[in-house]
């Protein structure tokens, strides 16, 4: 394993970071459309709070794939083969959930406005489910072949451990959500995010209790890597109950980052797991390990190169473009 | 043509180029109108006049909902590399992963940021400023096209790579060459020309329909006038670049070459160009055709004499270069009826393109009525609104088809380069679905689009996700009087 191909690990970790930290509140928000916003106008408002954003916020997952691909082939070949039919629906809950903002604004009937917005809502709860289902379900191992090829069954996707790990997901971004509404709104929608959120936490911390349980039996993590695992899992708990503590005491910018960095701890969970594989196979012996599963050291060279001269610029003006709108939106007035 | 038959190589193949042709309708469509949008609030901004504010508002609208469905195709795309060609990125990854990364780190983040930034900042940055973002999304977009093209280029002509010994896999040895792959800098410019083309001509045809019922005369007019100037630069720009690309396929890519010229038999000195033919392509002969001469030698060297090989020339030649590698059983021969007469309608629609750039330009020039009366014009102009959407597409089933039997020119064949994991059933299902999806999506997209060419410059809103405002005025959502500070 050479510098370049531990720092590439580490630089996919940190797009899908950035992914789930922001796509997360993203997601939150698209499932609130619906279960939240009571009327039109508290609908509008939910969604102008992530309308100048969403859009470069799911650049960080294109550009995870595409980092992916650049850097280990082998992986973004074989879990993107190998998870296709998740992969297919994600990018159908992708889809419908991506142009049901734009398109919902220009709908004239009420039954079509009800139709993108739960396009909205329904696209944002099985993207963040299945991309729970699909990180989980891929840590546990799955049957894979000596070439990398992935032929799993039903169960090797949907089991008890990635149906909590989906739901786990999936709970997390909506309270994530919600903290970013409470950061962005004043009136009833924050007091009533910060309701919801208020309830939503004990649910959360029986949730990551259950996955805990679980990731005990289900993974090699434990017994690979105790001391770190242990140390990630107790960060998120805290995490958890600082974002909790920020919750009811409305310290919305606590609230919000200490949920983003929670999901964050997931993502370190699943990569510290990981290492040093890319993808674990029930027949340990074909695992797909960093260092085989890498372009060559002249790529890898090309790439660092370019993601080092590139990513500062973007982040500079993705963060800008955040502070250009930090106000907090007003909720409509109650009809 | 696509394999026939319900087999995990013909269906992997139908998905792509379903999904391909689909999110390249919008691809160039958004490109183009960027540029569009960006000129007209870039005259705002220079001439201080409101028309032309409202006109970057008004087709910025369109290009807004082009970028949504541009986007969420887009992932379909970058992921289906994995999911349906896995061998292919395992084969490729070294070279094609890194322009993907690139391209979304240098061109998407660009484009999504500021096309935020540019929808719902109207009030609060000067017109400068504003009219800057969107000149960004206009260079993000395009660098896009750079990156997804060195990418495609590879697969057209592989430059700066080895085979690595082991895996037998390709292998970068200089970035620099592939991002000078001379084939990339021809499909470029014949690429943002095409772009160029698709926005003005719907921009155009969309005024025309307006024009036709004296709607906003004033507006359309010169939202027609810079369409059509920016359309004509880029159909001449095109045709410009397409003769060049031509000239290198006959070098590069004869069997494309002679493909799209409809030739089996090497042409003779007299370069006979077929304006029709037909063909049986069982027995690869040419069975009639409606020749004119010279032509033919004019196209391809820019002289009257000349002999351009034909397929089974070129077939001979491929079998003695690669039956060492692939086998005597392969199939070089190209689907010719889809390249003979795709190329067909490029050359002729870029012709056309040019003449009614001109011709419009001429019938709206300032203190005339005439572009009024000519009703014939404005229809032959709304009816054009299509066309552009076609010959994108004939030009890239120029490229890919006729690259046929490889993926990877003369690396990797398609049959090769599929999952081994793929089954029929799931593919059928995938292919079903997306078909569903995109009908629905294009339907959505017309009638969202016709809906606000309807509606008119005066009914745009540029708070982006509101509803129905019925007062119709501006607000700005980030505003500060949208805001209350107790």
């Amino acid at each position: 394993m050479t510098s370049a191909q531990i720092l590439w690990f580490l630089l996919i970790g940190v797009l899908f970071s950035g992914f789930f930290f922001l796509e997360g509140f993203d997601f939150g928000i698209g499932m609130a459309v619906r279960f939240f916003g009571r009327n039109t106008a508290e609908r509008d408002t939910i969604i102008q709070t992530i309308g100048p954003h969403w859009d470069g916020n799911e650049v960080w997952l294109i550009t995870a794939g595409g980092a992916m691909f650049a850097s280990f082939p082998m992986w973004y070949a074989s879990l993107f083969s190998g998870y296709y039919l998740v992969l297919f629906l994600i990018l159908v809950a992708l889809i419908f959930r991506g142009v049901s903002f734009e398109f919902r604004a220009n709908m004239k009937t009420e039954t079509w406005r009800n139709f993108w917005e739960w396009a909205a809502t329904i696209g944002s709860f099985c993207a963040a489910f299945l991309f729970g289902m699909m990180f989980t379900s891929m840590i546990e191992g799955v049957p894979m072949d000596a070439e990398g090829n992935i032929f799993g069954s039903f169960t090797t996707y949907v089991n008890w451990f990635s149906l909590v790990g989906g739901v786990a997901v999936t709970l997390m971004c909506l309270i994530h959500g919600l903290n970013f509404l409470q950061l962005k709104t004043l009136g009833t929608l924050r007091d009533r995010a910060q309701a919801w959120n208020k309830l939503l936490y004990p649910v959360l911390i029986v949730g990551e209790v259950l996955f805990v349980v679980l990731l005990y039996i289900s993974t090699d993590f434990f017994a690979k890597k105790p001391v770190s695992t242990w140390s990630i899992l107790i960060v998120l708990v805290l995490l958890t109950l600082i974002a909790w503590w920020g919750v009811l005491k409305a310290h919305n910018w606590t609230a919000f980052i200490a949920s983003g960095l929670s999901l964050i701890s997931i993502v370190v969970l699943i990569f510290n797991g990981l290492f040093p594989r890319v993808m674990i196979a029930t027949n340990s012996a074909h695992s797909i390990l960093i260092k085989d599963a890498s372009s060559s050291p002249y790529t890898l060279h090309i790439m660092t190169i370019v993601a080092f001269s590139i990513l500062p610029i973007v982040l500079v003006y993705f963060i800008w473009s955040y502070w250009v709108f930090y106000k907090r939106l007003k909720s409509p007035k109650a009809a | 043509m696509l394999n026939a038959g319900l087999t995990v190589l013909g269906l992997s193949r139908f998905q792509f180029a379903m999904t391909t042709v689909f999110h390249f309708f919008f691809v160039p469509f958004s490109i183009g109108l960027a540029f569009v949008v960006a000129v007209m609030e870039t005259m705002y901004v220079a001439k201080k006049d409101e028309t032309y504010k409202k006109m970057a508002q008004f087709w910025g609208k369109m290009f807004l909902y082009s970028f949504a469905v541009g986007v969420v195709t887009g992932i379909i795309q970058e992921f289906q590399f994995g999911m349906n060609w896995s061998e292919y990125s395992r084969f490729m990854g070294d070279i094609f992963g890194a322009p993907l990364a690139i391209e979304a780190l240098a061109a998407f983040f660009l484009e999504s940021t500021f096309i935020g930034l540019w929808m719902f900042t109207w009030e609060r940055f000067k017109p400068g400023i504003h009219a800057l973002f969107i000149w960004l999304v206009a260079i993000g977009s395009s660098l896009s096209a750079v990156w997804i093209l060195a990418a495609n280029s590879f697969m057209q002509n592989p430059v700066g790579f080895a085979i690595n010994k082991s895996t037998g896999r390709v292998v970068m040895t200089s970035f620099s060459a592939v991002v000078k792959n001379p084939q990339l800098w021809l499909e470029l410019p014949h690429v943002l020309m095409g772009a160029g083309i698709t926005a003005s001509f719907v921009v155009a045809g969309c005024s025309a329909w307006r024009l036709l019922k004296k709607d906003h005369v004033s507006f359309y007019r010169k939202s027609l006038n810079i369409a059509l100037v920016i359309g004509l630069i880029a159909s001449l720009g095109s045709v410009a670049s397409g003769d060049f690309q031509t000239r290198y396929l006959i070098k590069e890519q004869p069997m494309k070459f002679a493909a799209m010229e409809g030739l089996y038999k090497d042409s003779t000195n007299k370069g006979e160009w077929a304006i029709y033919s037909s063909f049986n392509t069982k027995q690869h002969k040419t069975t009639s055709s409606l020749d004119v001469p010279y032509v033919l030698n004019i196209l391809s060297y820019h002289k009257f004499s000349g002999t351009v090989k034909g397929q089974n020339t070129v077939n001979k030649e491929l079998h003695a270069t690669y039956d060492k590698k692939f086998g005597k059983n392969m199939n070089y021969y190209v689907p010719t009826k889809t390249l003979f007469w795709s190329f067909r309608l490029m050359a002729v629609a870029g012709g056309l393109f040019a003449l009614v750039a001109i011709v419009g330009l001429f019938f709206n020039r300032k203190k005339s009525q005439t572009i009024m009366k000519q009703r014939w014009f404005l229809y032959i102009m709304g009816l054009m609104i299509w066309l552009p959407f076609l010959v994108n597409t004939a030009g890239w089933f120029i490229t890919e088809f006729g690259r046929y039997p490889w993926v990877v020119y003369g690396l990797l064949t398609i049959a090769d380069a599929v999952s081994p994991t793929s089954t029929v059933g799931s593919l059928l299902f995938t292919n079903i679905v997306y078909f569903l999806l995109f009908a629905g999506l294009g339907l959505v997209m017309i009638v969202l689009s016709h809906r606000a060419l309807k509606a008119g410059p005066d009914a745009v809103q540029m708070n982006g996700y509101s509803s129905e405002d019925t007062e119709g005025k501006v607000e700005d959502p980030y505003g500060t009087e949208a805001f209350n500070h107790d």
